[in-house]
């Protein structure tokens, strides 16, 4: 039987990354497409943990950083950042050469 | 020389601009603007015509837009618009006024904020928060939410805040520091000898009356009101009205006797106008007297509410009005309030009413 990792699992095992690189594909929300015009669905960026990511997608296009984390700082409500599929938080390490996927969760009306 | 009118739309579903000559007789409605974000109110620099929109996204925060070709494209900031490290994060932006090259900012958790960049960047005018009743401040229904901004246009440095529900509170020295004013004005939701505090009054909108004579109006969840004095004390004027309670309050472009309010049947018995029929409400002697507006309004089964942001005034003669609906229809009058038409009946939730008047 095939076993599905947990994310605590997958990202520990590689926790140290030396040597590694620690590019981290990236899928973005949908809604980026008209909020950052020009922004792909998915982009490669060099992080560690989440928080990392975010701070690099920062400085690629600025201002996505308040579009996913408030000033707490956590990861916004209606937000989720996935990994190895489980919800995450920002201190979240990264296995190197992970995925994340930032969706949006359920909202509106 | 002709101008057109620019009718600033805030709504659950983004900004819509409604747009008319000087006649204001046809309309042309553009939108959604602003990716469909709630747009809790949204304002033009009077001068430059830009216009700015505070609100939020459940997603993705708070947010001011700005447009400088009058909607065709638009740009957005939340740079700065934070509270620090571990303090309860703004959730949306409320309220946004540009005058004399400086944009303010309301936020919910209430607070307020400056931008000398045109919105690029903003910083929290924080002797607001630093009052020392800020830890007395009690959110109404919609939040703590500083919804009213009126900055003095004789003197840029005199800014007034409503906050609901804190009150109102006044700063002479452009927003470093702060006092209450709130003086005569009630709380009916407190006990009977404590119903006129210092500070924790529901003030739902404010606005300053033209001609530089320091008069104020305020729509207050417990009364309507008018100060003489610059708001050292408050006036009740709600004798002829149909109720006490409301949302918004315009003020008449040039008369400062001349005021518009849309009455509400109570806070506990439904929030529509009275009997399920339309009016707007006019005074042309400073609240002494009052007329019902009717022609043109739904005048049965009209259940819907008027924001605290949802109704104003334009700049032309004689002074147009508008009010938009909870349930999203936008109410226009070409006659200070005479005669009304539906301009737009199925917008989403409006929120907010500005204008802007512009060269043809």
């Amino acid at each position: 039987m095939r076993r599905t990792a947990s994310a605590g699992d997958f990202l520990d095992r590689n926790a140290d990354g030396a040597g590694v690189t620690t590019l981290q594909r990236v899928r973005l929300p949908a809604p980026f497409a008209g909020l950052f015009p020009g922004t792909p669905k998915m982009v490669e960026v060099e992080a560690d943990t989440v928080a990392g990511v975010i701070d690099a997608l920062d400085a690629r296009w600025p201002g996505m950083a308040d579009c996913l984390r408030d000033s707490s700082p956590k990861i916004r409500k209606h937000i989720n950042v996935f990994v190895a599929g489980k919800r995450v938080g920002l201190d979240q390490r990264l296995h190197p050469g992970g995925d994340v996927f930032i969706i949006t969760a359920i909202s509106g009306g | 020389m002709s101008e057109r009118v620019l009718v600033l739309i805030g709504t659950k579903k983004g900004l819509f601009i409604a747009e008319s000559d000087a006649a204001r007789s046809n309309w042309t409605l553009n939108g959604p603007f602003c990716e469909h974000w709630q747009i809790n109110h949204a304002a033009a620099d009077p001068v430059t015509g830009t216009i700015y929109a505070a609100g939020g996204s459940e997603w993705f925060g708070p947010a001011i837009w700005r447009s400088t070709d009058f909607g065709r494209t638009w740009s957005r900031s939340s740079a700065g618009l934070a509270y620090k490290e571990g303090e309860a994060p703004v959730k949306t932006a409320w309220s946004v006024s540009a005058v004399g090259g400086r944009l303010l900012a309301g936020v919910e958790p209430a607070g307020l904020f400056e931008s000398f960049d045109g919105g690029d960047t903003w910083t929290e005018l924080s002797g607001l928060r630093d009052h020392p009743s800020r830890s007395e401040w009690q959110a109404g229904g919609a939040g703590l939410i500083l919804h009213s901004i009126v900055v003095d246009p004789d003197d840029p440095q005199s800014v007034f805040v409503g906050i609901s529900a804190a009150g109102v509170f006044h700063s002479a020295d452009g927003g470093a520091t702060w006092s209450p004013r709130n003086s005569g004005t009630r709380c009916d939701f407190l006990p009977e000898d404590q119903r006129y505090p210092e500070f924790g009054q529901c003030v739902h909108c404010l606005v300053l009356a033209p001609g530089n004579n320091k008069r104020l109006y305020q729509q207050n969840h417990c009364g309507m009101y008018r100060s003489d004095d610059y708001s050292a004390q408050w006036q009740s004027i709600e004798g002829g009205l149909p109720s006490s309670f409301g949302f918004p309050v315009a003020a008449h472009p040039t008369d400062p006797d001349t005021l518009f309010l849309a009455p509400l049947n109570g806070d506990s018995a439904g929030r529509y106008m009275p009997d399920a029929s339309a009016a707007i409400w006019r005074t042309r002697d400073a609240g002494t007297s009052w007329q019902a507006l009717r022609a043109g309004l739904p005048q049965e089964n009209f259940y819907s509410t008027v924001l605290r942001q949802a109704m104003a005034t334009d700049r032309l003669a004689p002074a147009g009005v508008y009010f938009g609906t909870s349930a999203g229809a936008l109410y226009a009058s070409a006659d200070e309030g005479e005669s009304w038409t539906c301009v737009a009946p199925h917008l989403p939730g409006i929120s907010s009413i500005e204008t802007l008047t512009v060269p043809a």
